[in-house]
C-alpha cells in the first residue's frame, strides 16, 4: 500500500508544479537557513574537551576589590603573586599557569626570513591534563620546570617548516636568539573554543599555537603576555615590580578528580583570599570561583551574540516557512475534497486516507530536505562572508548535520501536514457525492 | 468605493483556517522583518561612524621585531627615518595603537593627585610630531609636540609625560568651563601631564567601549618589540608606498616580522577589519528578510489562487447579478488587506516581545518604532501585491460560469 500512496502522492504533486515548487522552496531554504546557523552555534557553543571537561578547573580570586568588580565577578585571571603561591602549596595533583607569549623563530640558513608564533609559557602538567597529542618525544617533566630549563614542545606544522617534517627531538630551536632543546612535538592542537585561554581569545583562533615553553624560563627571560594585562594598582617599574605588582594576566588550571577534591581546593583559596585579607593585602572578604570547563566558557560568554541571534532568527524563519506550508497544504489537500469524497464512499477509511496524505507530504518534505542540503552547503560556503573567519572555518557539513538536515525536513513537513491531513479525512464522502 | 467590510468578514468565517494560517504568517514575518532591519540599520550605523581621522592615503603596518636588544628605540628610529625617506610617503609615526586597531592600552586618569577612585578612563596613544600630520586630525586649541618633548618609555613602566593632548570629549569631562588648556592630568600617581593641546575628534582603538572619544596623545616611544608605523602617502600615491614599505624596512633588517594577514594594511581594510562581523550580519539579516518576505507573498498567492479557484461559481454568480469586474477585483483586495491588518496587529505584539527578548539577552537597543512602522506598510503592501495577480484572474471570471456545476 506504502508503494500505491507513493505513487498517488507524486502523480498529484506532479499535477500542481507551481504549489509544489513553492512548498519544496519554502522548506528548503528554511531547513537550510536553521541547518547553516545551527552548524555555527554548534561549533561555538561545543565543549572542546569533552573527555575532561568536568574534572578540569580555572582558578579566579578577587585581587581587584569588589568596586572594581562587574556583579561581583572575580577577574578572569590571576597575578604571579597569586597563581606562584597557589601553585607552590600544591593543593591538587596535576596544576600549571600558562599565559600566552609571542617568539620569532629564527631559522638556521640566514637567507630566510624569520617566523612569527603564537606560544604558551605554561607548566608541565598542562600537557597530561589537556591530553596533548605527542608524535615524536614526551613532555618537559616537573623537573624541567625546577630547573628553569630551556626546553620547547612544537607541533607537527612547525616541525614541517623548520626540520622537514624529520626527527626533532634533541634538536635545538632558536626563539629571538635563544635556544630551546626540542623534547617533544606534538600533532597540531587547537581546541575550539580555546578554553584555557578564552580571555585572551574570544574562544576562537584560526590557527592554535605552535611553540610550549616552560612558564619558569619565560619568566627568567621576562617574556611579557601576548594576552591582556589589566591592572587596578599602578605597578613598580621594571620587572620584578611588575611580578610584584597586582596586575592579573595568568591562568592557572588544575584537575580535581572528585567532588571532594573540589571542595578541598575551594576551601584551600578561601583560606589563602582570608589570609591576605589579614595580612592587609587586601582589605574585602575572600571571593574566590573554582569553574569547570563547560562553566568557565559559559561565564566568558564565548558564544558570539551574532551566532545565537542568527540561530533564533533562522528558527524563526524556518516557523514560518512551516506555517506557509501548511496553509499550500490545506490548499491543496482540499482541492481534492472529490477525490477524497470517492474514495471514502468506496470503502476507504480515515486511517488510510491519513496514510495517502502524510505520505504525499512526506514525498514534498524530502525533496525539500534535498534541496535543503544542496543549499546548506551553499550557506557553509557562504558562512565566511557573514562570520569572522576564525568561527565560520569551524562550522562543517558532516554526516550528522547531513543527517539531521533530512531529518528535520521531513519531521517538519510532516507535522506540518497533520492539520491538513486532519481536515481531509474529515471530509463527509456523502456530502461531496451530492454536490456532484 | 464600496469596501464589502461586511460580506467580506461572513465570507472569511467560513474558512477560518487559510485566514489564520495568512494572517499568522504575516504575523511571523513582521516579528522577524523588522527586528531584523533593525540589527541591519544598527549595524551599518555602527560601521559608518567616523574615526576623526582622515583615513584616505593612510597605510598601517605592524612589526614585530625578532631577537632581544637591550633597547629596541634605535631599531624603531632607523625604521621610521626609511619610511619617511620612502618616495610618496608624506609623513609618518610609532604607535602602539590607532582607530580600529581593537587592542591598546587604556588607563584611568584624574585631576586630582590624591584620589585614586572615580578616574575616566582614556585610551592611550604614543606618538611624536607628525602624528597630527599623519591622522589628519583637527587641533583646535593649545600646540602640536615638539620633537624634543618625545620620551622614550622603557618596558613594564607607566606612561605619564609632561605633556599630552587630548580629545575635546576628555577635555569637556574633566573641565566643563572648557579651560582645559593648560591644566593638569594625572595618569599615574604624582605624575602630573599638562595639557598642551586639544583635538577635535579621535575613537579609541576597540569598537565597543563605553568612552569612544577618550583619547590621549603622549608623545612616547614604547620600548618594546611590537609596534605600529602609521604612513600617511601623498594622493595617488597609495600603491606605490603599499609595496615599497617592506622592501624599505627589510633592507634596514631582516630580523623582524610582518604577518601576512595583518602586516600591511590601508586603512579601508583596517577598517573593514574592525567591522566585519557587523558587516556579516547586515548581509546575514538582509538575505533573511528577502526570502522571508518572497516567502510570504508567495504563500498568499498560493492560498488566494486556491479560494479564487474555489469560489468561481459564486464568483459567476455575482458576475451575472451584475457586479463588475473591478468589484470582484476589490472585494479580493480588501479581503486580503482585512487578514493583513489582523496579522500585522498580532504582529506588532510579536515583533516587540521578540525586541524585548533580545533587549534580556543580547543586551540590544528596543526596535524603533519606525521600524515597527515600516515593517506593518512593507507587508501591507507585500499582501496587496502579492494577492493582485489572483484577484485580477477572479475579476476575469465570466458570468457564464454561474451556470456550470462546478
Amino acid at each position: 500500500m506504502f508503494a500505491y500512496y507513493l505513487q498517488l502522492g507524486l502523480r498529484s504533486l506532479r499535477k500542481n508544479p507551481m504549489l509544489t515548487a513553492l512548498m519544496v522552496m519554502a522548506i528548503g531554504f528554511g531547513v537550510a537557513a536553521s541547518m547553516t546557523t545551527y552548524a555555527v552555534y554548534r561549533a561555538t557553543s561545543r565543549d572542546p574537551i569533552p573527555q575532561k571537561s568536568s574534572v578540569l578547573f580555572n582558578t579566579q580570586i578577587d585581587a581587584f576589590g569588589p568596586e572594581n568588580l562587574e556583579n561581583g565577578e572575580p577577574p578572569p585571571a590571576l597575578s604571579y603573586t597569586d597563581a606562584t603561591a597557589i601553585l607552590r602549596a600544591h593543593k591538587a595533583t596535576h596544576q600549571a599557569i600558562v599565559y600566552p607569549v609571542n617568539v620569532s623563530v629564527i631559522p638556521e640558513d640566514p637567507s630566510h626570513l624569520p617566523m612569527r608564533q603564537t606560544a604558551y609559557a605554561n607548566g608541565a602538567d598542562m600537557f597530561g591534563m589537556f591530553d596533548m597529542p605527542f608524535i615524536q618525544g614526551r613532555a618537559w617533566t616537573r623537573d624541567d620546570d625546577e630547573k628553569h630549563a630551556s626546553v620547547a614542545v612544537i607541533t607537527r606544522d612547525l616541525n614541517d617548516k623548520v626540520f622537514n617534517g624529520g626527527q626533532s627531538v634533541g634538536k635545538q630551536l632558536n626563539l629571538d636568539g635563544r635556544l630551546f632543546t626540542i623534547v617533544g612535538v606534538m600533532d597540531n592542537w587547537n581546541p575550539q573554543p580555546l578554553f584555557f585561554d578564552a580571555p585572551n581569545t574570544g574562544g576562537f583562533v584560526d590557527e592554535g599555537a605552535t611553540v610550549y615553553i616552560p612558564f619558569t624560563r619565560a619568566i627568567d627571560l621576562q617574556l611579557g603576555t601576548n594576552g591582556n594585562n589589566n591592572c587596578v594598582k599602578e605597578p613598580e617599574q621594571g620587572w620584578d615590580g611588575y611580578l610584584r605588582s597586582e596586575c592579573i594576566w595568568l591562568a592557572l588550571w588544575t584537575q580535581l578528580d572528585s567532588k571532594s577534591e573540589v571542595d578541598a581546593y575551594r576551601s584551600y583559596l578561601n583560606g589563602y583570599a582570608a589570609e591576605q585579607q589579614r595580612a592587609g593585602r587586601w582589605s574585602w572578604a575572600p571571593n574566590v570561583k573554582v569553574r569547570n570547563v563547560v562553566d568557565w566558557l559559559d561565564v566568558q560568554k564565548v558564544v558570539p551574540k551574532e551566532s545565537t541571534i542568527s540561530l533564533v532568527v533562522s528558527l524563526g524563519f524556518l516557523a514560518i516557512c512551516l506555517v506557509n506550508t501548511v496553509g499550500l497544504l490545506l490548499a491543496k489537500f482540499m482541492r481534492r475534497a472529490q477525490e477524497i469524497g470517492v474514495r471514502r464512499a468506496l470503502g476507504a477509511s480515515r486511517a488510510t486516507i491519513y496514510a495517502q496524505f502524510l505520505i504525499e507530504a512526506g514525498a514534498v518534505g524530502i525533496a525539500g530536505g534535498v534541496l535543503g542540503l544542496i543549499l546548506t552547503g551553499l550557506g557553509m560556503l557562504g558562512t565566511s562572508l557573514v562570520f569572522p573567519s576564525d568561527i565560520a572555518h569551524l562550522a562543517t557539513l558532516d554526516p550528522t548535520l547531513i543527517f539531521l538536515t533530512l531529518l528535520v525536513s521531513i519531521a517538519a513537513t510532516v507535522i506540518a501536514a497533520f492539520y491538513p491531513t486532519w481536515r481531509a479525512a474529515q471530509v463527509q464522502p456523502a456530502w461531496q457525492l451530492k454536490s456532484n | 468605493m464600496n469596501l464589502q467590510i461586511k460580506p467580506i468578514l461572513s465570507a472569511l468565517r467560513r474558512h477560518k483556517a487559510g485566514t489564520i494560517l495568512i494572517a499568522l504568517q504575516i504575523a511571523l514575518t513582521l516579528a522577524i522583518v523588522c527586528n531584523a532591519l533593525f540589527i541591519v540599520h544598527q549595524r551599518i550605523e555602527r560601521s559608518n561612524r567616523t574615526t576623526g581621522m582622515d583615513e584616505s592615503n593612510v597605510i598601517a603596518v605592524q612589526n614585530r621585531y625578532v631577537g632581544k636588544p637591550e633597547t629596541f628605540i634605535p631599531l624603531m628610529q632607523t625604521d621610521l627615518a626609511a619610511i619617511r625617506n620612502v618616495p610618496g610617503v608624506e609623513s609618518a609615526y610609532i604607535t602602539n595603537a590607532f582607530p580600529l586597531r581593537r587592542g591598546g592600552w587604556s588607563t584611568g586618569m584624574q585631576i586630582d593627585p590624591n584620589k585614586t577612585k572615580d578616574s575616566l578612563p582614556s585610551a592611550l596613544y604614543f606618538v611624536d610630531d607628525q602624528a597630527l600630520k599623519t591622522l589628519g586630525v583637527k587641533l583646535i586649541a593649545g600646540r602640536n609636540f615638539t620633537p624634543s618633548e618625545v620620551v622614550n618609555l622603557p618596558p613594564q613602566s607607566t606612561p605619564a609625560p609632561a605633556q599630552v593632548i587630548i580629545t575635546k570629549a576628555i577635555a569637556d569631562k574633566l573641565f566643563p568651563k572648557g579651560d582645559a588648556l593648560g591644566k593638569t592630568i594625572y595618569y599615574a600617581k604624582n605624575k602630573p601631564s599638562t595639557v598642551i593641546g586639544i583635538i577635535e575628534k579621535l575613537t579609541v582603538p576597540w569598537i565597543e567601549f563605553d568612552h569612544m572619544d577618550n583619547v590621549t596623545l603622549m608623545p612616547v616611544r614604547f620600548d618594546s618589540s611590537y609596534q605600529h608605523f602609521l604612513v600617511r602617502t601623498r594622493p595617488g600615491q597609495q600603491d606605490a608606498v603599499f609595496k615599497a614599505i617592506p622592501t624599505a624596512l627589510y633592507k634596514v633588517s631582516r630580523m623582524r616580522v610582518l604577518p601576512e594577514k595583518y602586516g600591511l594594511r590601508t586603512f579601508e581594510t583596517v577598517r573593514a577589519n574592525a567591522y566585519e562581523a557587523d558587516r556579516g550580519m547586515a548581509i546575514l539579516m538582509t538575505v533573511v528578510c528577502a526570502v522571508l518576505l518572497a516567502i510570504t507573498a508567495a504563500g498568499i498567492v498560493g492560498l488566494s489562487s486556491f479560494w479564487v479557484g474555489q469560489r468561481r461559481k459564486q464568483i459567476g454568480v455575482r458576475r451575472a447579478l451584475g457586479a463588475r469586474r473591478s468589484d470582484i477585483l476589490s472585494y479580493f483586495m480588501t479581503e486580503n488587506f482585512l487578514i493583513a491588518l489582523g496579522g500585522v496587529i498580532v504582529g506588532t505584539g510579536l515583533a516587540l516581545g521578540l525586541s524585548q527578548w533580545m533587549l534580556k539577552y543580547f543586551e540590544m537597543p528596543r526596535v524603533s518604532p519606525t521600524y515597527v512602522g515600516v515593517g506593518i506598510v512593507l507587508l501591507l503592501a507585500l499582501g496587496q501585491a502579492a494577492v493582485f495577480a489572483p484577484a485580477l484572474r477572479a475579476s476575469k471570471v465570466s458570468p457564464v460560469e454561474a451556470t456550470r456545476s462546478v
